[in-house]
């Protein structure tokens, strides 16, 4: 069975309702990239993935548990699933090392020196570990995005969300950023990202889903995804952003 | 021991309270004119003068309003002047007051940006002419919540006034006391008294400031 | 009209013992009133219900009423209500009470502002709220908040000086003892109000060395 199933997922703000019922399947080792207009549901389908939005209707399971509706404490959720955001949310008042460990500390109970030792493992990961004991304010966009993702890895978890990690990047900062995901995902991470650049999701995704209105209206492998789209919504897609 | 009853305490005390009240507004209206000459001076002057304004603005704020009180009491006395409890606290409450507001509208006056400063001096206007056509209006406009929002701390600041001897709600409550040794009602009573009088105003100064700011701060 | 400063110096002990008083009373304060706010806030900070009304109507009735009359009401009330306090108790309950309430709803200030992203990403790897209160929300608000809880700070010290009226031997009562033996109150009054001057100034000073290590994350930081 794969390892995140998401089954008829509905959301609704007011009277807008943003997901109009989503089924996805990810097998575990997958790169997801997900694309679309804003205003597609895309990042709320991926925050309802790790609960920071409730959805109304719907499941999601994750390696055959059930996640949603209050199944998992945030302490679990947070070390099944975790998430970079577009504006890094480092802890300003931590350093670098701090920001990796608080949680393993905090949530999961494990010892400092072991947390220490996992924390300078995934700082060592994304090339960050000469700055240990800098502050966030202190780093460029690019190195906080990447302690960004070293945090979220310290949980262990078991998929990585990434919601527009790049967006809020300069561009010659984007690169670091991009290098370090794919490697994880040549190490077998399973990545779910919603994402913009297109240039990744062709060249490093194994599946590409295209939403609309709410809908997953297009989805398969990249490289037909983007040379032969089915429908006249994505061809305008990718017409609109290249 | 004459026994009073509830009314008689309440009563009382009402009476007391328009001193409070007189009082309250004595040194805000003295308060506000002192602390406008002052801001102006602070703004514009030469070195010195803006120097010593800075100097009796920290001092006002950096010693007891009680301390002040007692020294207009008897700084009078010194001076030669045997002046009233009443005369004392209007004048201390005054200058107290003006110190604050001087703090409070400067910050005013200096959070309207320079880019306005240079427009009207490009446009002709000299420093009084830009002080009164393009900076004071703005300034108003962000003055008006803190100002409020101090005018509780000035009602309150009165309550010392009974301490060198002044008969307002907080003497009256004392008086009350030693006659009617009722603590617990009489203070709670003097309490929602000052609190009849603040509270309307520290609302009413949080809904400016939320209308000035917007809905961001809740 | 003269000054004569000499007749002070026989009590220069009165002075120091009331000194040592409105400097411990003031330290004092500061820790558990800080600590109060810190609870307040918290609790208001969540779920509206019966402790955060209870505690937004503490805020609000210390906030709009006198220190003298919050110190006589607990001075002359409580024991009125079968209570017993001495004064100085009294003094420092109601002081903690008083800076409690302004502090909690400066860092109230402070909280309100912490970006929507911080929570997010607290929520995300786990944290509890009390977690996230604690580990993420706190430390960058009151650094936000700082300038303003030094004044509060300083305000309470110097408002102290009340306490003298319920017999506490602080700084002004030294000076109300001196003006009573020496009848030169003008004289006492102004080297107090010096003296309370000062310890405004070392306050300040004590906060933001304090604040500088506190806070180091600030420096050369944008966020």
């Amino acid at each position: 069975m794969a390892l995140v199933v998401v089954n008829d997922l509905h959301k609704s703000f007011g009277d807008l309702e943003v997901l109009k019922g989503i089924d996805l399947e990810i097998e575990a080792g997958e790169v997801v990239s997900i694309i679309g207009r804003s205003g597609s549901g895309k990042s709320t389908f991926l925050r309802c993935l790790n609960q920071l939005e409730h959805h109304d209707w719907g499941t999601i399971h994750l390696a055959d548990q059930r996640l949603d509706g209050g199944a998992m404490s945030p302490g679990e959720l947070s070390q099944n699933v975790g998430m970079v955001f577009q504006s890094f949310n480092l802890f300003p008042h931590k350093t670098v090392i701090e920001n990796v460990m608080l949680a393993p500390v905090v949530v999961k109970q494990t010892p400092r020196a072991e947390a220490r030792q996992v924390a300078e493992q995934m700082l060592d990961k994304v090339g960050m570990l000469e700055k240990i004991d800098a502050y966030p304010g202190q780093l460029s966009g690019g190195q906080q995005q990447r302690v960004a993702i070293a945090r979220a890895l310290a949980m262990q978890p078991k998929v990585l969300l990434c919601d527009e990690v790049t967006s809020a990047l300069d561009p010659e900062l984007v690169g670091e950023v991009l290098h370090v995901l794919e490697s994880l995902a040549a190490e077998g991470m399973t990545l779910i990202l919603v994402t913009h650049e297109m240039k990744f999701a062709r060249d490093v995704s194994h599946r590409v889903v295209f939403m609309h209105h709410g809908h997953i209206h297009e989805a398969g492998d990249p490289q037909t995804l983007f040379t032969q789209p089915k429908t006249s919504e994505l061809s305008q897609f990718i017409a609109s952003i290249l | 021991m004459t026994d009073f009853t509830l009314w008689d305490i309440v009563r009382n005390l009402l009476l007391a309270g328009r001193w409070t009240v007189v009082l309250s507004l004595i040194a805000f209206a003295g308060g506000a004119f002192v602390g406008l000459m002052l801001t102006l001076l602070r703004m514009g002057g030469l070195w010195p003068i803006r120097w010593l304004v800075r100097l009796y603005v920290d001092l006002f704020q950096g010693t007891p309003l009680l301390m002040q009180l007692f020294l207009a009491y008897f700084g009078a006395a010194v001076l030669g002047f045997d002046i009233s409890a009443w005369t004392a606290a209007s004048v201390a409450l005054t200058l107290f007051t003006s110190a604050f507001l001087c703090d409070i509208w400067r910050g005013c006056v200096e959070a309207v940006p320079s880019g306005q400063w240079q427009a009207a001096r490009v446009l002709g206007l000299n420093y009084l002419q830009s002080m009164r056509h393009v900076i004071l209006p703005q300034a108003l406009r962000l003055a008006v919540p803190p100002t409020v929002g101090f005018s509780v701390q000035v009602i309150k600041g009165t309550a010392l006034a009974s301490v060198i001897g002044f008969v307002e709600l907080t003497k009256a409550g004392t008086m009350l006391n030693n006659a009617a040794f009722a603590p617990f009602t009489i203070f709670a009573l003097v309490a929602l008294g000052y609190f009849i009088l603040c509270y309307p105003l520290s609302r009413y100064a949080r809904y400016l400031e939320r209308k000035l700011y917007g809905a961001g701060s809740r | 009209m003269t000054l004569d400063f000499s007749t002070l110096l026989p009590y220069l002990d009165e002075i120091l013992e009331g000194l040592v008083t409105t400097v411990w009373l003031t330290v004092a304060t500061t820790f558990v009133g800080i600590a109060l706010a810190i609870v307040v806030a918290y609790v208001r900070d969540g779920a509206p219900g019966i402790a955060s009304s209870l505690l937004g109507a503490y805020v609000e009735v210390t906030r709009n009423t006198p220190f003298i009359v919050q110190l006589f009401f607990l001075f002359f009330g409580l024991p009125a209500l079968g209570v017993p306090i001495s004064a100085t108790v009294a003094a420092l309950l109601a002081m903690v009470l008083n800076l409690g309430a302004y502090t909690a709803e400066i860092l109230r200030a402070g909280i309100d502002s912490t970006a929507r992203g911080q929570h997010e990403a607290a929520r995300a790897l786990g944290l509890s709220r009390l977690q996230s209160f604690r580990h993420v929300v706190l430390v960058p608000a009151f650094s936000r908040v700082y300038p303003s809880l030094i004044s509060q700070c300083i305000i309470v010290m110097l408002g102290s000086a009340v306490v003298s009226q319920i017999s506490v031997f602080d700084l002004t009562y030294a000076a109300n003892f001196i003006q009573s033996r020496n009848f030169r109150g003008f004289e006492v009054y102004l080297v107090v109000t010096l003296i309370y001057l000062l310890l405004a100034v070392g306050l300040r000073l004590g906060f933001e060395f304090v604040g500088r290590r506190l806070f180091a994350f600030r420096q050369g930081g944008s966020s």
